[in-house]
């Protein structure tokens, strides 16, 4: 139970003091002062299921990716098709690096096709990522806008009246994976339909003077409606129940992302990238592990880094839990996990060592919490 | 959110608590572990009659988050485990220095308190860790 401890002083959100000052218990995370949990994480993660909360995601990076070569440099440095996007659209995304293993996973906004681009990537990669886009540039105008821009999330089946409210449109007849640019109380906004909870909603880029202004109101609004302001400890749980991919946990950079069933956001065929090479020879030669959910049939809660067993009596190794947690939604744990590809069957009987314990568990189908 | 600190309990400075009556020890978390962990969602404990050794983990307790050593404040035999926790862990998350108790130990020898914490000392150790 040692206490968090940190070298460098971690930087500070618009919203740290905020947290602070709202009771929030804060840690270290990515090099950020971020909130962990308000009233606890179980209670805040069901308010989002149920309700809706606010995330203050500012740690977030933001590269801006403009100028007549815009297109050409996210073509060569990322997986998905971005020659797709029109205006006002967004998607999911990989950066791979050169051996088809990852540097990050990334969400590409189009503000203007052929000349203006939002890149959002991983606060604990940012700096990374920057690096890299800049290395690999080619002829794009880039902009690091991390200083620039603050980020809210708005989560839960709830959230888009208020939204609607608050931004003065429509939000609730926005398409998934779209955005829209707008003002509120002046500052420039980027409100954009994508998530990491399973939940509709948006997420919200702000100008960082503006976004103090926009968290009070949410969280003083929200205080009629059954939501309130949700830490990092639920976000990593919400998103644990719907099996999305984390840095550093299911992907990272020498895991190929087909074997993460990330295969729906490489497109090989319409264009080349870095690493295409090496990721498309790693599917085609038959993926060795394949990521998959389970649930334990036996007592215990799965971490990161657990060993995965097969077998009679669970006698032959076969994986790694990757993300493992107590699901608040089902109220039981669940686990994400590489297993080799024979063993990655739905209801297939598995072990976790636990401790030294082998414990039974089973793969299932996932999203292990089905949402609309 | 220091939680109450009992002035009659011994403290380590991995915040369990240890209330000694002769020679059986009550051992639990401390509220101050309880708030610092979050909701406790699974514990592990020993069984009746297992060794434990002063300072060494005897359990497992697990939030959301993480998972978490328990160590025992003195050595000496589990005489008694509190079944009532692990079908329950209300009882933990409740009322972590009384119904939440966790293992009473037979302890060997009494010499080994001095190893401890009483609560003035408890208090400026978590007052620190803030």
């Amino acid at each position: 139970m040692d206490s968090q401890t940190s070298v460098a002083t971690p930087a500070r959100t618009p919203l740290s003091e905020d947290h602070a000052q709202r009771g929030a218990r804060m840690v270290d995370f990515a090099g950020w002062w971020m909130p962990v949990q308000y009233s606890g994480l179980i209670e805040e993660h069901q308010q989002v299921r149920r309700s809706g909360g606010f995330f203050d995601v500012s740690h977030m990076g933001e590269i801006r990716v403009l100028g007549a070569n815009s297109l050409k440099t996210l073509q060569h440095l990322t997986t998905n098709d971005v020659g797709k996007l029109q205006a006002g659209e967004a998607q999911y995304s990989l950066l791979p690096n050169d051996q088809g293993g990852l540097v990050d996973d990334i969400i590409v906004y189009c503000l203007k096709p052929n000349e203006d681009y939002l890149v959002c990537v991983n606060a604990s990669n940012a700096e990374k990522d920057w690096q890299w886009m800049v290395k690999h540039n080619q002829g794009a105008e880039l902009v690091n806008e991390c200083e620039k821009w603050a980020q809210i999330a708005i989560q839960g089946p709830k959230v888009l009246p208020l939204c609607d409210r608050i931004f003065g449109f429509k939000v609730s007849e926005m398409k998934s994976f779209t955005h829209q640019s707008a003002k509120f109380h002046g500052h420039d906004v980027i409100v954009a339909t994508t998530g990491y909870t399973g939940e509709i909603g948006c997420e919200v880029f702000i100008e960082a003077k503006g976004a103090l202004e926009l968290w009070q109101t949410l969280v003083a609004e929200g205080a009629k409606l059954d939501m309130g302001p949700i830490g990092l400890g639920a976000r990593d749980t919400l998103r644990t129940e719907m099996k999305y991919s984390l840095y550093g946990h299911e992907i990272d950079d020498v895991s190929n992302p087909y074997e993460a069933g990330l295969g729906w956001v490489i497109k090989p065929a319409a264009k080349d990238f870095v690493g295409k090479g090496p990721m498309v020879a790693g599917k085609e030669k038959g993926l060795a592990r394949k990521l998959i959910g389970f649930e334990m049939v036996d007592k215990g809660i799965p971490r990161q880094g657990y060993k995965l067993f097969a077998g009679e009596a669970g006698e032959k190794e076969v994986g790694f839990v990757t993300s493992g947690t107590h699901s608040p939604s089902l109220n039981r744990p669940i686990g994400i996990g590489y297993v080799k590809t024979e063993v990655a069957g739905d209801d297939r009987e598995i072990f976790v060592d636990i401790r030294g314990k082998k414990v039974k568990a089973r793969i299932c189908k996932t999203p292990f919490v089905h949402r609309t | 959110m220091a939680g109450h600190v009992p002035e009659e309990y011994y403290y380590t400075k991995d915040h369990e608590w240890a209330q000694v009556d002769e020679n059986i020890v009550t051992v639990g978390i401390t509220e101050f572990a309880q708030t610092q962990l979050g909701e406790v969602v699974f514990v592990e404990l020993p069984e009746e009659g297992q060794k434990v050794t002063q300072g060494q983990p005897f359990g497992v307790i697990e939030s959301v988050k993480a998972a978490t050593d328990l160590y025992a404040p003195v050595s000496g035999t589990v005489i008694e485990v509190n079944r009532n926790v692990e079908n329950d862990l209300s009882f933990l998350n409740d009322d972590p220095n009384n119904e939440g108790w966790l293992i009473r130990i037979e302890m060997d020898t009494e010499k080994e308190l001095v190893n401890l914490m009483r609560s003035p000392d408890y208090k400026k150790l978590i007052a620190e860790a803030k």
